[in-house]
């Protein structure tokens, strides 16, 4: 159960939204009792041909493809489909970002209350994480646990948590072809636990549900690997796994926390994951490449700035997976062109 | 909706022992004897072998004081620990079964949200029969359990996982913290049932609590040593934790999986937190030292064994954390006393050499 951080004022959050669906209108007010006090940005996929409709009531920007073009200019880097959010998380100001998909409503807890993902999020954010040693009642913030005998109290300080990757119930993010193979596979397992990613594992990041601190790792989320065959389902997508991996390294390099587990949102059907296998299979194929590189992939001692991070990655990726597909050439690419908007726009706080 | 037809678990009853180490009564068996019925248990009875522990009826076991641990082992009984749980481990030694159940005689059945009974043994065997993923970390915990699978972007070729050689189990009620925590927060109560399964990750440590522990004895049995504590030793509470520390490394080394979480027990005793004080208090420093040997501890390719790895591990010991306390020498040298009467008593010949012991068939 989550409880209302007293520390952070609803001011120092953005919530990040990319619109790939035009009529947001449901989804606005499901999410009301939640949102409607911080401030919103709305990013357009520059895809989408209709007009934005949101409801009244919400202190919210709308970003359109105007808006990128204006900003960003000629660059390698591609707003389309679920990577609009990025440019979101570029022009916010706030130190605390949470951003999810438009196909996602309120999940129900296990008393039956209405999930507040942003006090979950903010609190896993806010609260220190422990990535050296597992600690196997979870969280040991959380209220009602605590260390366990046998951890070293030299880490009980912890580390700064500056990413919480959230889960989802219903609809859980599975691949095409494990979601085609068990159509009926849905999620309903209520994990009643965050916790720490231990440092140097991997895990994959998906964007559905996630929140972070801009200040500490904004540059680290990024949209540079897009698939030939990428598509507006999550399913035809890889463009946060691949994120979410450099993001990992560069946390783990820095020495901060990367959080999983609660909150869960609901998350709604769309889609078909048999049609979504066609264009899956590339990004599955190119998972097996890209595992080993990040596995055995580590930074320079000298490097102690998130934006440097992603730039020594880049060079990695270039040197060592360019020649593998050019996708990541062109993900490397666009990981620098990042750095640099980064850079010129988006490294101001309000 | 329908939930598809599941296969029955193993029972596994003549490929698993439970082994329980006892210095009261196991009138806790009580409880657990619908669940614990069908399978022979390995009692390890502690402090005054004169007493005589009763065993409630209908249950097939073997039981062990002191002296014949004592007569089985001659002087290699000086590596098993007197008045302290870690001479548990002696039952782990005398076991012929190829997995290992075992549990404090303070464990009860637990409940789960829905108030029905947690067969805890039932859990342990399919975390234990279905593999682990130490390698990548998935997102939606253990993918074999049913109603779960590997999340988008988990690579397909880590999707056979690995064998899983340690299960390790959970605690409502009475949370296993240490002394400094128990004084502070004397009525903390784990009331959190988190329905999760998952692998500790490779290159990460972790507490391992032997209150409600599984784990494939063929696999991983020789590196479960409990180490030297209780009389005699400047150290009580750490025997679980420098057999899991050990453990993690070795698993890590020879590809072998590590779960944690689902089944919980109820822990229904306190412990004196100021009892527990006295025992801890090197630990709680010496832990500091021992952490760091631990994470960075790196064994040779040639160490394919697990007791090749464990005699490493024992000489590292003795290198690396005997300038910290002579006491880590001692127990160096204890880890190969362990290894030796581990061999001796598991080898074909070993199994002749073990004098039949006290217990009653079903």
């Amino acid at each position: 159960m989550s409880h209302s951080n007293i520390n952070v004022k609803d001011d120092e959050i953005d919530i990040v939204i990319g619109a790939l669906c035009s009529d947001l209108t449901s989804f606005m007010n499901d999410w009301r009792p939640v949102f409607s006090r911080f401030h919103l940005i709305i990013v357009k996929d520059p895809d989408l041909k209709e007009e934005l409709q949101i409801p009244e009531g919400f202190n919210v920007d709308v970003y359109t493809k105007t808006d990128i073009d204006r900003l960003v200019g000629s660059s390698s880097i591609l707003f389309y489909g679920y990577s609009c959010r990025y440019f979101g998380f570029l022009v916010s100001r706030k130190k605390y970002i949470v951003s999810i998909d438009d196909d996602c409503t309120p999940a129900k807890d296990k008393d039956g209350s209405l999930v507040d993902i942003v006090a979950q999020h903010v609190t896993n954010l806010t609260t220190p994480a422990t990535p050296f040693f597992f600690n196997t009642l979870y969280d040991p913030y959380r209220k009602g646990a605590d260390f366990v005998r046998g951890y070293p109290f030299s880490l009980r300080n912890g580390v700064q948590c500056a990413l919480s990757c959230g889960l989802w119930l219903n609809l859980a993010d599975y691949d095409a072809p494990t979601q085609a193979l068990k159509p009926e596979l849905k999620n309903s397992r209520y994990v009643d636990a965050v916790l720490t990613v231990p440092a140097r594992t991997l895990m994959p990041l998906s964007g559905i549900n996630i929140a972070f601190d801009r200040e500490l790792v904004g540059p680290a989320l990024f949209p540079a690997l897009r698939l030939a065959g990428e598509g507006k389902l999550r399913w035809e997508t890889m463009e946060d796994i691949w994120s979410g991996m450099c993001a990992k390294v560069v946390c783990d390099h820095l020495g901060f926390g990367v959080k999983s587990g609660l909150p869960y949102v609901w998350r709604t059907e769309r889609g078909n994951a048999v049609d979504s296998l066609r264009k899956e299979w590339e990004g599955v194929k190119l998972m097996e490449e890209v595992v080993p590189f990040f596995q055995t992939l580590r930074l320079k001692r000298t490097t102690v700035k998130a934006e440097d991070c992603v730039v020594e990655v880049a060079k990695e990726v270039k040197e060592h997976l360019g020649k593998v597909d050019p996708v990541f050439g062109r993900a490397a690419e666009a990981m620098v062109d990042w750095v640099r908007l980064w850079r010129a726009v988006g490294s101001s706080s309000s | 909706m329908a939930e598809p037809s599941v296969k029955p678990t193993p029972l596994l009853k003549d490929e698993l022992d439970i082994v329980i180490p006892t210095i009261r009564n196991l009138d806790f068996l009580e409880m657990w004897r619908p669940f614990f019925q069908s399978y022979h248990l390995i009692i390890v009875q502690d402090g005054d072998p004169s007493k005589t522990i009763r065993v409630p009826e209908g249950f097939d076991y073997e039981l062990y004081n002191r002296n014949d641990i004592n007569r089985i082992l001659g002087p290699k009984a000086s590596c098993i620990s007197f008045k302290d749980s870690a001479c548990r481990c002696f039952g782990f030694m005398v076991s012929k079964k190829k997995y290992i159940f075992t549990i404090d005689d303070d464990c009860f059945v637990a409940k789960d949200p829905s108030g029905k009974e947690i067969n805890a043994l039932e859990q342990h065997i399919k975390n234990l029969l279905s593999p682990s993923t130490p390698t990548f970390f998935n997102t939606l915990y253990d993918p074999y359990r049913e109603g779960a699978d590997f999340v988008r972007g988990y690579p397909f070729s880590l999707r056979e996982g690995v064998i899983t050689a340690v299960s390790h189990g959970l605690w409502l009620n009475i949370p296993d913290y240490d002394a400094p925590t128990q004084l502070v927060k004397p009525l903390e109560r784990n009331t959190r049932y988190v329905d999760a399964v998952l692998t500790i990750p490779k290159g990460t440590l972790f507490p391992m609590c032997g209150m409600n522990l599984g784990f494939q004895r063929e696999l991983i049995g020789p590196a479960m040593y409990f180490g030297l504590m209780g009389d005699g030793q400047p150290i009580g509470r750490y025997d679980d934790m420098w057999a899991g520390w050990c453990v993690k490394v070795i698993c890590d080394h020879l590809g072998y999986g590590v779960k944690t979480g689902l089944p919980y027990i109820w822990h229904s005793k306190a412990s004196n937190p100021f009892v527990n004080l006295k025992k801890e208090y090197n630990g709680i420093f010496w832990q500091e030292e021992a952490i760091p040997f631990f994470q960075s501890v790196s064994l040779p390719k040639d160490c394919t064994t697990v007791q090749k790895c464990y005699i490493e591990l024992s000489k590292q010991v003795k290198e690396k954390l005997g300038k910290v306390d002579p006491y880590f020498n001692k127990l160096a040298d204890a880890m190969v006393t362990w290894i030796e009467a581990w061999n001796e008593l598991n080898s074909a010949e070993g199994n002749t050499v073990k004098l039949p012991a006290k217990g009653a068939a079903k």
